[in-house]
């Protein structure tokens, strides 16, 4: 004790002066200012403001941005379909990463290649995917309505109906990062020490038990993980609506995002595209804290 | 409750290395049977295959006259402790222990009853509630053998459940698990690299060296009667002095002809000796360190030598001598001092002798 109190006072003494702590902090600091508080405080005073993107002036108006957006029923149709996008990606590209990772945690011949291929739409830029996507999905001669036919089910009109526009980014968006899902599980599957499971074995767990018991406890933190960063990623999605669907057909695939670039740089209504985008943050911060909640009862480390 | 044999095992891994050849054994009701070797000799795999872990390749494995060659391990109702104790980290000491009979969709009530009364016989009670990660090394041993315990099991398997520990501690469990046996009243089948565990634990000892058994027997016989070389070495601390001696008759009397002296033949060794044909040969001998004597009182001196070093222990001393036939380590009791590059000579009890034959190092004379 007397020798921790020690390092403790010393570690004090040569740091308690603020100038020497500051020239430390102040490279990561200064980014952290200038590129993201201060445009946060500065999105939320504009909330307040009646800007137009262009003109040198503009007005406080108060809560009216708000006001409008919550009378306005474009705005609910755009949380609606984010709700729907983040929901309908992170399920899925949770659970068929697990599977992924699950079938190529052994390894076998050519497993090493079936690996990097899962993988690389991650690491390919979203707007190449979206444009070769924008052809698959083609009505005409698309590979997805050809696969579907030779299945013997009836063709699709994907991004140009607004019944399956929806369906057709949700498609792209798991299709991208369920790669990603499935290297984090393989290395967590990894980690899981194999005498856990001989254990369970004698104990008498079957396969299944064993599944649930062992293996979904022990890789609970990387799930946790991926629920944060796949819902976060599904919150800022864009390239991919932008090159797929524009927001369309008829508003189909406006997410809260979409919405706030649309009223902000298409019509020019900067206020209202900051209010948006405020509320998006609060959204973020109201379910990550719910998530954080929650994990305490599931999440082992 | 049990009775588990093998016959003539054989495990053959993909690559074609033979881990263990052709085991025979037989594992009676409430034995202690302790796998020893040293590491790689196969013990550790011939307890996997008879828990079901490992398949086995040849041979037959029976409990209570069942074959269990294909049987899983979830249903040969075997309980294992295993070397870093493999508890479930998401589970409290009582989710632990209490796990195989949720499993088996026991009463709450009885799983309450019998958790609490496992907690009790291991001294867990006031831990019920942690989590592993909070536990000692010591108190970890604790669970995963309450795991085993709660199962009642016809027979508990432990891979090396000690070797995590320190010295102390190690020593302490040695003694809780010899208890815990006589209590139980169950087979144990144990496996360890350490000779001394396997001598003070078990009721009979199996010998096992790659992947071949080397000799089964009491712990008394193994130490007194070693079947051959290899186990005469392994069995006993400091290990046995080996040298080599010729076999020669002198006036009627077998004696063992060492560089420096003789050691007279008692009338067994004798007649075994001359059974074998060994009268003339080269024999390897070998002679326990307690059994060496210092010969400066008139006994035959066998060896000669220096003093190289000297450790007191307390109540005896070992000392080891670079002779003419090696170096010789000497157990003794009596504690004078021996310096550093002393000159020395050393007697043996003769009827103490080990002879083994130096081609097959069987044993030919004990």
């Amino acid at each position: 004790m007397r020798n921790g109190a020690g390092i403790k006072r010393r570690f004090q003494k040569r740091y308690d002066k603020p100038p020497v702590v500051l020239l430390f902090v102040l490279p990561a600091f200064i980014p952290l200012i200038v590129f993201w508080i201060y445009p946060i405080c500065r999105s939320i005073f504009l909330s307040f403001t009646n800007w137009d993107f262009i003109s040198p002036t503009y007005k406080l108006v108060g809560l009216k941005n708000y006001l409008s957006l919550f009378r306005n029923p474009r705005f609910f149709e755009a949380l609606w379909h984010t709700v729907v996008f983040t929901a309908g990606t992170l399920i899925p590209t949770i659970v068929l990463g697990l599977i992924l990772a699950l079938l190529l945690v052994k390894n076998f011949r050519g497993s090493g290649i079936m690996k990097f291929i899962l993988f690389s739409p991650w690491i390919t830029p979203t707007v190449a995917i979206s444009i070769v996507w924008t052809w698959i999905f083609k009505a005409d001669g698309g590979i997805a309505n050809t696969i579907l036919s030779a299945l013997g089910a009836s063709p699709l009109k994907w991004i140009s109906s607004s019944d399956t526009a929806m369906l057709s980014v949700v498609i792209v968006t798991i299709w991208k990062s369920l790669g990603y899902a499935m290297i984090f599980y393989l290395s967590a599957l990894e980690k899981v020490p194999g005498e856990l499971y001989e254990a369970g074995a004698l104990d008498g767990a079957s396969k299944w038990r064993q599944f649930f018991d062992i293996t979904l406890p022990s890789i609970s933190p990387t799930t946790f993980f991926l629920m944060i960063i796949t819902m976060v990623n599904s919150l800022q999605a864009y390239d991919q609506i932008q090159i797929l669907t524009q927001g369309g057909p008829s508003g189909s695939t406006r997410t809260l995002l979409y919405m706030y670039y649309q009223l902000g740089f298409q019509e020019f209504n900067m206020g209202q595209a900051t209010a948006v985008a405020v509320i998006m943050i609060l959204l973020t911060v109201v379910l990550s804290v719910f998530q954080f909640k929650a994990s305490e009862k599931w999440v082992h480390y | 409750m049990s009775e588990i044999i093998l016959k003539n095992i054989t495990k053959e891994y993909e690559n074609g290395f033979l881990a263990v050849k052709d085991v025979n054994l037989e594992i009676k009701d409430n034995e202690f049977v302790i796998l020893v070797g040293p590491s790689g000799c196969g013990k550790s795999t011939t307890l996997r295959m008879i828990a079901g872990l490992e398949d086995i390749s040849d041979g037959e494995l029976l409990i209570d006259g069942k074959r269990m060659n294909d049987v899983a391990p979830q249903h040969r109702d075997i309980a294992m402790v295993f070397q870093n104790y493999a508890l479930y980290p998401h589970m409290t000491v009582y989710q632990n222990i209490a796990y195989s009979l949720k499993i088996k969709k026991t009463p709450k009530a009885e799983i309450e009853q019998r958790v609490r009364e496992v907690a009790e016989t291991l001294g867990l009670t006031g831990l019920l509630d942690r989590k592993t990660g909070q536990l000692s090394g010591g108190q970890k041993q604790r669970v995963a053998m309450g795991r085993a315990i709660i199962r009642h099991p016809k027979a508990f398997l432990m891979d090396e459940p000690l070797s995590n520990l320190d010295a102390k501690l190690r020593g302490q469990m040695r003694v809780e698990i010899a208890d815990l046996y006589q209590r139980l009243n169950t087979t144990f089948i144990y496996v360890t690299h350490d000779q001394t565990e396997a001598m003070t634990l078990g009721t009979k000892i199996v010998v096992m060296k790659d992947g071949e058994i080397q000799q089964i027997d009491s712990p008394a016989n193994l130490f007194n009667f070693p079947a051959n070389r290899f186990v005469a070495g392994f069995i006993g601390t400091p290990t046995m002095n080996f040298f080599d001696a010729t076999c020669t008759e002198e006036g009627g009397q077998l004696v063992l002809q060492t560089e420096k002296g003789r050691i007279p033949m008692n009338e067994k060794k004798a007649a075994a000796l001359r059974d074998g044909g060994w009268v003339g040969k080269q024999l390897s001998a070998g002679i326990r360190p307690e059994h060496v004597i210092c010969a400066d009182r008139g006994e035959e001196a066998v060896f000669e030598g220096e003093v190289g070093v000297f450790e007191l222990l307390g109540s005896n001393a070992i000392v080891y001598v670079q002779t003419a036939s090696g170096r010789m380590v000497m157990n003794t009791s009596d504690l004078r001092e021996y310096a550093h590059g002393e000159k020395i000579s050393l007697g043996v009890m003769a009827d103490m002798v080990h002879v083994f034959d130096p081609e097959t190092e069987r044993t030919v004379t004990n």
